[in-house]
């Protein structure tokens, strides 16, 4: 395993932000059920900020403490904030990742971007 | 969750992949780095020291297969033995045949199975038998499928991934009826059970000692007097010209005593890591839920347990494992990574899923019940923790 840095194993063994919410006001879903990756984040939205969020992930250890940070970085955000995050700022929360475990942080940007569109124009679009 | 701190225990359940080496092998092979550095080609003193311990050593694992010292080839290793039998065997016959064809199974390590991918491109033609659910390789039509062509059957011992044993005995009587060599990789068989080459009637044996408490990057092929093979290398007239290169006396000299200790002592550990194998697959059946035992019905090498656990990833159960004390495998990662899912497991008919939520636990002689015990604590803990997370 070439992954060794602390703050790696800190989000892959004590994840931030892990469950469901209740009526969440966004819903999004990252990776392949069928492939076995799969993230699902859930956001409250208060006046356009991400005031909660939670995650729940099947997957590797990358892309358990990529969700983490993905989590960690969008809480407090506006929306338009959020949909700034990029992958390779999920990578830089857990101190960087090797080659073939770049992708696992994809899984972040997608169910966030998910999320956030569900919020905008999904089934539990913007309460008044 | 525990967290890492002092007491984070270093149990290694990953004989498999390699064993650490028994101590008097290492001390055995020391002077071999040092004063008795002699090439065994050379005619003085110095080549003759290490002619006669590459003699000695060759007699050692000849008789720990039940094989002659002329029969036993040095290599560098497990897969430089697969390539050899298998290219070599089709070089041997190119002349004779136009079109060689392998026959092989699904499920074999890639030293055999890349190597035959290979070979396919530069024009050979491989059948790939199929397994059954339990990872026993489908040899009901070997008989059938061997045609004038086929110059070589290569199957495994055992399976690196499963333990599961592979019915060796019974392909050999086919090819001996037909003529056809059979090469066995008995990488993971040798040095776990007993292997006797005339009583499996095999042609060819790959042997690797790092499997079995002794050196890496050193090999054996037994290749049954008469079986045809031309060299893959060229160089001098070592092992018989089939495989030239100055010889590893070192690792040799290791690889032999390896071999002398194994044939002492196989029987009594053998059946000590089977007590602990069983403790650990039924303390693993009581204490979490929603397990596979693949391949546990059927006659397997007694270190071996390869378990699926459900709706968890197995890389990220081995890696929190690993945070605690644990060195165990996992076969498989994610499809849209570079490292797809077993091809032993898929083959077996495992849903991809569950291939990618499966450990190999392979336990070895250093292990202890305490060792088991303390894993069988820890497990459930990280299996809740994980599942916990799973939106599934
Ligand atoms: C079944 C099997 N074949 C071949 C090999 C390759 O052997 P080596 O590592 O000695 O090259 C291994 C080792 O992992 C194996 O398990
Ligand atoms: S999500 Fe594919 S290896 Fe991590």
């Amino acid at each position: 395993m070439e992954i060794v840095n602390a703050a790696f194993f800190d989000h892959f063994m004590d994840p931030r932000n892990v469950g469901v919410l209740e009526d969440p006001d966004g819903k999004g879903k990252g990776g392949d059920p069928s492939c076995g990756d799969w993230l699902v984040i859930m956001i409250k939205v208060r006046e356009e900020v991400i005031s909660d969020i939670r995650f729940q992930c099947r997957g590797c250890s990358a892309a358990i403490a990529t969700s983490s940070v993905t989590t960690e970085l969008a809480k407090g955000k506006s929306v338009a904030e959020a949909r700034e995050i990029t992958a390779e700022e999920i990578e830089k929360g857990v101190g960087g990742l090797p080659e073939e475990k770049k992708h696992c942080s994809l899984l972040g940007v997608t169910a966030l971007n998910a999320a956030l569109d569900d919020y905008l124009y999904g089934k539990g679009k913007k309460k008044a | 969750m525990k967290e890492k701190n002092e007491q984070t225990p270093r149990v290694y359940f990953d004989h498999n992949a390699t064993t650490y080496m028994r101590k008097e092998i290492i001390e055995l092979m020391m002077p071999y780095f040092g004063e008795k550095y002699g090439n065994p080609s050379s005619l003085h003193f110095f080549g003759q020291e290490g002619r006669a311990a590459l003699d000695k050593a060759r007699a050692q694992v000849a008789a720990l297969i039940g094989a002659d010292p002329e029969e036993i080839l040095f290599t560098s290793g497990g897969t430089e033995s697969d390539n050899l039998a298998i290219q070599g065997t089709v070089r041997k016959n190119r002349d004779r045949v136009k079109r060689p064809h392998i026959i092989t199974s699904s499920i074999e390590h890639p030293a055999v199975l890349r190597t035959c991918q290979a070979l396919e491109k530069e024009g050979s033609e491989v059948t790939y038998l199929p397994c059954d659910r339990q990872g026993i390789v489908d040899i009901r039509r070997l008989e059938e499928i061997i045609r004038p062509e086929t110059v070589l059957v290569s199957l495994m011992l055992a399976n690196n991934e499963t333990g599961v044993i592979q019915p060796v005995e019974d392909a050999a009587r086919i090819t001996r009826k037909l003529g056809v060599p059979l090469h066995v990789d008995g990488i993971q068989g040798v040095g776990k059970i007993p292997v006797d080459v005339s009583a499996l009637g095999v042609d060819m044996l790959s042997i690797s000692p790092h499997k079995f408490y002794g050196p890496k990057g050193v090999g054996a092929l037994y290749r049954k007097r008469g079986t045809g093979l031309a060299a893959v290398y060229s160089g001098g007239h070592h092992e018989v010209g089939l495989r030239p290169g100055t010889e590893n006396v070192p690792a040799i000299v290791g690889f032999g005593e390896a071999c002398r200790i194994t044939a002492l002592r196989l029987e009594q550990e053998m059946k000590q890591i089977g007590d602990l194998r069983d403790r650990l697959e039924k303390g693993i059946r009581e204490r979490v839920e929603d397990i596979l035992l693949n391949g546990a019905g059927k006659r397997r090498v007694p270190n071996t347990c390869c378990v699926t656990v459900r709706r968890i990833e197995g890389e990220a159960l081995v890696l929190n494992l690993s945070v605690l004390g644990f060195a165990i495998s996992s076969g498989s990662a994610c499809a849209s990574g570079e490292s797809r899912p077993s091809h032993v497991l898929i083959a077996m008919g495992l849903d991809p899923v569950d291939a990618q939520s499966t450990l190999r636990i392979s336990l070895g002689i250093g292990n202890t019940v305490g060792d088991v015990e303390a894993f069988l604590e820890v497990l459930p803990e990280v299996v809740q923790r994980l599942r916990k997370l799973s939106p599934i």
